[in-house]
């Protein structure tokens, strides 16, 4: 497996019978990989009797995304973390911790700048970040609301926080940077509860409207709690467009436990799988995989995560792939929607860090 | 001051170096050379030599002799 190689290919180019081989290819290397540098990971595939050798890419063994709250998995010798990643931490509940080292951080970032370039293009532009500057406070271990903005910011010439450290609107530093920067495009970036609580809800209360027309969002994370406000998607693409006039606006879907490789939501409305990622969707009563068009339970899998054993996990949320290589918008890869959460998970939002 | 000398004092003050370390220098290879640092790298070089990279030459920036050819293609001799 050569990472140099997966990286340089265009983020929605392969189709599914080279995939397919690939992925059983690069899964089984990659597990064959993990078992020999990471104990608990071996004792526990070794346990599970899961056998050495080539597996198909629906056979490669999954670890649940929980498993990483209990257990601290590292493929690499502690001295060569450059970070640690944290998911979710609403209150009492236990932390994911992802360790990375440069290589698979390195491979995170080209992963998305790849998927980012696809949506975005190439050219670095203004960047209002909806949050507060505060999520960046601690900069060897940050959460993933902190990782996603760091991993975005690659896209921008110039930052504005749109959100006060109490997470209030500011409106006058956002004016602001939109009357500097009117004629440009500009790139908002945030987590969709985040953007839907502290941004919309504060232009609507005050009755303020923005000029973003010409500007592209990107959001994603912490889509559960919408749900549970019963706020649906196509809702909230019509209230952000009423208060800021952006029509452009991309939900992506992704996790702290495979960062970089996200899946974006194409014009169409449907979440994409690149190259550097895939998605099995798995039935709950037997795990063995859903046909298109059935709900499962989502697994994720990616050659990226090396310094830790996270290449194939299976989420605690829902969804249906629609289909693979035929959306209209042209992408190739496996293309699907994100229906909710498994009912038995406990609630966690990945980036809903704020309890405010 | 030359620009060797402009780009060498970018470095010093965004990542807290040493001079005399320079050379060696590789992007994440000190924990002050992380995203954070990189982008404040890229935007006082930037500011610094009136020139805008794009995302794909932000990326490749990734040592201080790396970053002296990626300048290069924006006009700038290090």
């Amino acid at each position: 497996m050569n990472y140099e190689t997966i990286l340089k290919r265009k983020p929605y180019s392969l189709g599914r019978v080279e995939k397919r081989g690939f992925y059983s290819q690069w899964m089984t290397e990659l597990t064959l990989y993990h078992r020999q540098h990471c104990l608990p990971y071996e004792k526990l595939l070794k346990a599970l009797k899961i056998p050495l050798g080539n597996m198909e890419e629906d056979k490669i063994p999954m670890l649940p995304v929980g498993l990483f709250k209990d257990m601290e998995l590292i493929s690499v010798s502690p001295a060569d973390v450059f970070k640690t990643m944290t998911s979710s931490g609403t209150n009492g509940q236990e932390v994911s911790k992802i360790f990375l080292d440069t290589e698979t951080a390195g491979y995170q970032q080209q992963a998305l700048v790849s998927i980012g370039a696809d949506f975005i293009g190439g050219e670095r532009l203004p960047l209002l970040v909806i949050d507060s500057p505060d999520v960046l406070k601690n900069r060897e271990l940050f959460s993933a609301r902190g990782a996603g903005i760091l991993g975005f910011s690659i896209f921008s010439s110039k930052i504005c926080y749109a959100l006060t450290s109490d997470m209030e609107l500011d409106i006058k530093a956002v004016e602001a940077f939109l009357k500097r920067y009117k004629e440009k495009k500009i790139l908002v970036f945030g987590f969709t509860y985040i953007i839907w609580k502290y941004f919309y809800k504060a232009l609507a209360t005050q009755g303020k409207n923005l000029e973003l027309n010409n500007a592209i969002l990107i959001h994603g994370g912490g889509w559960k709690k919408l749900i549970s406000q019963s706020v649906s998607q196509e809702e909230f693409k019509t209230r952000i467009c009423s208060v800021t006039g952006i029509s452009r606006i991309h939900n992506y879907y992704g996790m702290a436990e495979q960062t970089g490789c996200i899946y974006m939501e194409c014009p169409c409305g449907n979440l994409h799988a690149s190259v550097y990622s895939d998605i099995i969707t798995r039935r709950p009563v037997d795990f063995t995989p859903c046909e298109f068009g059935e709900k499962g339970i989502i697994q994720v899998l990616s050659p990226l995560p090396r310094s830790y054993p996270g290449h194939s996990i299976l989420t605690e949320d829902e969804g249906v792939i629609i289909g693979e290589d035929d959306c209209l918008c042209g992408r190739l890869g496996k293309y699907f929607k994100v229906t909710g959460r498994i009912k038995q998970a406990q609630v966690r939002g990945c980036s809903d860090t704020y309890e405010g | 001051m030359t620009n060797l000398e402009k780009y060498d004092q970018l470095f010093i003050k965004d990542l807290r170096v040493k001079k005399e370390d320079l050379e060696e220098l590789k992007y994440r290879g000190i924990r002050s050379w992380d995203s954070i640092g990189h982008m404040d790298l890229v935007t006082d070089l930037e500011e610094t030599f009136g020139i805008h990279l794009n995302t794909i030459d932000v990326m490749d920036f990734s040592s201080y002799e790396k970053g002296k050819e990626v300048l290069k293609k924006y006009g700038v001799n290090i």
